[in-house]
């Protein structure tokens, strides 16, 4: 079961902020995740490679030829605040 | 009173010098106005997919093949998740648990690891104070997110803050004659943090280690390690833990503070990442690296050691900086087989890299100076041969930087061959006892000292030209010494 302390911990890391009436139905749902993923354990997989990936295809690699960037006008227009050249974002440690 | 031992390991991040991104097409090019160099990939759009440069990785396994580490056959790559600003995606694309090189050794110091990863953007507080704190808004540049890095890592085998710059030096030069990096620190393509950690001398357990980050020169380098090994060591003296955490070092106050770090506990999630499956590393990728590689410092330095007979520390002032290594190899080349190469490592070490030094980190090319190779080994010949002394030599030099040519015209043009052997010297000799008797008096009695006011005196009568070894030589045999 996990307690609400974790679940607190992983809001913080996942920057989500939880109503206090959140937090035990958090656990009880996130417990109920790792439960089902605990019957993989019940498995014999001794020898077996992870599984990280589904994908039967792997990833091509790509030649170092630049191809064109965003007009910096276009870049800045998807921020919700930007400077003249730059995209303003409240100071990480204020 | 317990003394203490430095444990010191190092992380190096350097920038690929590859074209464009480590995902994506955007070019890279340092000093450009900001934000001109972004996409939806490097932005972190969603819906976006990375694709893995090749350069990159082939740059990669440069590095792990120089230092003879184990190249990875499979990349694998594993998100590792923050949310800071400078990290669009709210995660960065690294490696893990399989990083493209294992092991591996650079002179005194073995690798952990060489990893390949995407850096970060560039984040500019509104605070005036250069530091981060204090400022309520910051500006983003994502011309630099997505740089590949490079991130080596080194085993805990430094013992002191000055091997652990020299050792860098010599990365540094090793990476940059690899050519797989600019390695420009004031720039920010080479990136260095301490780990770093005390124990009582004699001791083989680990203490608890802090890690001073970013420090972009040598010398600070040197001072920060220096300053946090004092500040353990006064903590541990006083009784107290050292606390695992990650430290700033400021040069201008000398002072270390805890930085606040991006996710307090460290906490970054790894996981595979989802959008890159593994994928086997190209085996065209892996033989160009191979055939890539070209003499590096250390092989070289020990060539020049060997073969051609430099004392250690010639070898590798030449070999630490190709341009001055390919500049002696041209000039023993020109001076041929009877060249005395030492005495050629020594001008050009000493007396020539004195006359085009162009200021701190900015190493100067003699190729592209006024003195020709051949000029240079004639010079050297000329010196060695006593045509004309080491004095006059220096001379010759000054002329062949500022106006080329040849010495054989110079020497002549400016009256420099040395007064010749016997015939020509042993009267201004003779001069100069006849207008030192007191000298004389001391010299028979076996006291050499007065031989200075001899050579002095010979050396103003003939302007310098003499040579003060045969001055000695001939003033022994006129007074039957």
């Amino acid at each position: 079961m996990i307690d609400r302390d974790t679940v607190l911990h992983v809001a913080t890391l996942s920057r989500l902020e939880l109503r206090d009436d959140e937090i035990e139905p958090m656990a009880r749902e996130l417990s109920a995740v790792l439960d089902h993923l605990e019957t993989i354990g019940e498995l014999d997989l001794e020898g077996v490679e992870p599984t990280a990936h589904v994908l039967a295809e792997r990833s091509p690699l790509r030649a170092d030829e630049p191809s064109p960037s965003l007009p910096r006008e276009v870049a800045l227009d998807q921020a919700p605040d930007a400077s003249d050249d730059g995209f303003r974002v409240p100071s990480p440690q204020a | 009173m317990t003394a203490f031992e430095p444990v010191i390991g190092l992380e190096i991040h350097v920038q690929l010098a590859t074209r464009t991104k480590m995902f994506c097409g955007c070019e890279l090019v340092f000093g450009d106005p900001p934000n001109t160099h972004t996409c939806p990939v490097c932005l972190g759009m969603p819906g976006t997919l990375p694709v893995v440069n090749a350069e990159a990785i082939r740059l990669g396994l440069m590095i792990g093949e120089a230092f003879g580490g184990e190249l990875a056959e499979r990349l694998v790559f594993h998100r590792k998740s923050y949310f800071y600003p400078d990290l669009p995606k709210g995660y960065q694309i690294s490696q893990f648990d399989e990083p493209l090189v294992s092991g591996g050794r650079l002179g005194d110091v073995g690798l952990e690891r060489v990893h390949v990863e995407e850096d970060a953007a560039k984040l500019t507080h509104a605070g005036a104070s250069g530091r981060i704190g204090g400022s309520t808004s910051s500006v983003v540049d994502y011309n630099r997110g997505g740089t590949p890095l490079a991130e080596i890592v080194t085993l805990p085998e430094i013992r002191s803050a000055e091997q652990a710059s020299s050792w860098l030096r010599l990365l540094r030069e090793t990476l940059r004659q690899l050519g797989v990096s600019d390695v420009n620190m004031e720039e920010g393509s080479l990136r260095c943090d301490a780990n770093i950690s005390i124990r009582p001398v004699g001791d083989t357990t680990l203490g608890t280690k802090t890690e001073l980050k970013n420090m972009n020169s040598f010398r600070f380098i040197e001072q920060g390690i220096n300053a946090e090994v004092a500040r353990q060591i006064r903590v541990v003296e006083s009784g107290e833990r050292v606390q695992q955490e990650t430290l700033h070092f400021d040069p201008r106050t000398g002072s270390i503070t805890s930085l606040r770090s991006k996710e307090g506990s460290h906490d970054y999630r790894y996981f595979p990442e989802p959008d890159l499956p593994p994928v086997q590393v190209p085996a065209e990728l892996l033989e160009s690296a191979r055939a890539s590689i070209p003499e590096l410092p250390l092989q070289r330095a020990e060539r020049f050691r060997t073969e051609l007979g430099l004392h250690e520390e010639s070898a590798r002032l030449l070999a630490f900086r190709r341009a001055l290594g390919d500049y002696f190899e041209a000039t023993v080349a020109a001076g041929g087989p009877e060249a005395d190469r030492q005495q050629i490592a020594n001008w050009i070490g000493n007396d020539l890299v004195r006359r085009l030094d162009a200021g701190e980190d900015t190493d100067p090319d003699p190729a592209e100076s006024k003195v020709e190779p051949a000029s240079l080994a004639e010079l050297v010949a000329l010196v060695g041969a006593k045509t004309i002394n080491r004095k006059a030599g220096e001379k010759v030099l000054d002329v062949l930087v500022a106006e080329g040519g040849t010495p054989g015209p110079i020497v002549e043009r400016e009256g420099l061959a040395a007064i010749g052997g016997g015939d020509e010297l042993r009267p201004v000799v003779q001069a100069a006892l006849d207008a030192n008797p007191d000298a004389v008096e001391k010299l028979k009695t076996g006291n050499m000292k007065p031989i200075g006011a001899i050579v002095g005196h010979v050396m103003r009568e003939t302007k310098g030209r003499a040579d003060g070894g045969e001055v000695t030589r001939l003033t022994r045999e006129i007074l039957g010494l």
